[in-house]
């Protein structure tokens, strides 16, 4: 194994994407804690974010005419990969400080490793990023470490 | 309730979940997730080959943060949480959050937690963990 992931593709390791900038709002934290179903008032509220609220937000927003045929955007934060489908793999937040409605968050991501296993029912790469979100004055807030598979 | 005088193996309550396709379609809209395996059944089994509509990890993940912050309260804070995806699941699906607490420190006044979302045959399909801080 460990013949899909050619050297153009392994260089892309260490890159970052421009950063994303973006202001908390009350009535967004009030659409998500109704999508997800929440049950503790201050996420009901829209006082506080639940923990997984910021999930995707450093997503480009692109033209309908600019996403893929599977619908998802492209990601410039991605190499050209021989497998093109694509699974949630899992996160790992680190939490700094709540997030609340009128915060100025900045989101920096990286791409910080890619590697390929053998899976039930054929190979996979692993697409590993990293996404710091900070206060527009430095302030960490959260680390999330997010996995993307691709089969 | 969490109290640092909690012990090792204690079960904290479980939460089920049965997710619908008003759900589903609501959760990727406000994530801004255009994936159609989420919400277009003809592609979804027909290009991707599922089963059927899939529900998503990260709404997984969400459950396993809401089981622990719900059991928390206003007791303490959320530090660290992590899953991972090990198997999907589909639109039709009951699945179920919990976990039980594995190592408690006093000295950092923290517990920690061992998570997962479990279908109706019991199967994992993504293990977490959590560390919270008691206030």
């Amino acid at each position: 194994m460990n013949n899909l992931l050619t050297p153009e593709i392994k260089d892309w390791v260490g890159r970052s994407d421009t950063p994303v900038r973006l202001e908390v709002s009350r009535r967004d934290i009030q659409k998500y804690a109704i999508a997800t179903e929440q049950q503790v008032e201050k996420y009901r509220r829209g006082d506080e974010a639940p923990p997984m609220f910021l999930f995707n937000a450093h997503s480009p927003l692109v033209d309908l005419d600019q996403l893929r045929p599977d619908g998802l955007t492209v990601d410039a934060l991605l190499p050209e990969l021989p497998l093109k489908r694509v699974m949630a793999g899992g996160v790992k937040n680190t939490y700094h400080r709540p997030i609340r409605p009128g915060d100025q968050l900045v989101l920096t991501r990286t791409l910080t490793d890619i590697y390929e296993k053998q899976g039930r029912s054929g190979p996979l790469i692993f697409v590993t990023y990293v996404m710091r979100v900070e206060t527009e004055a430095g302030e960490l807030v959260m680390k999330e470490t997010r996995k993307r598979i691709f089969r | 309730m969490p109290s640092i005088d909690i012990a090792v193996g204690t079960a904290i309550e479980e939460r089920s979940h049965h997710p619908s396709m008003v759900s589903l379609f609501l959760y990727n809209a406000v994530i801004w997730n255009p994936h159609r395996i989420h919400f277009d059944e003809t592609y979804t089994t027909q290009v991707e080959k599922h089963p059927g509509i899939v529900i998503d990890g990260p709404l997984q993940g969400d459950w396993l943060a809401q089981v622990v912050t719900e059991w928390l309260g206003d007791d303490g804070t959320l530090v660290e949480m992590e899953y991972s995806n090990r198997r999907a699941c589909y639109l039709g699906e009951t699945l179920r959050a919990g976990g039980t607490v594995s190592e408690v420190n006093r000295e950092t006044g923290t517990i920690s937690l061992e998570l997962y979302i479990k279908n109706e045959r019991d199967e994992v399909l993504a293990p977490g963990r959590a560390i919270v801080k008691l206030s």
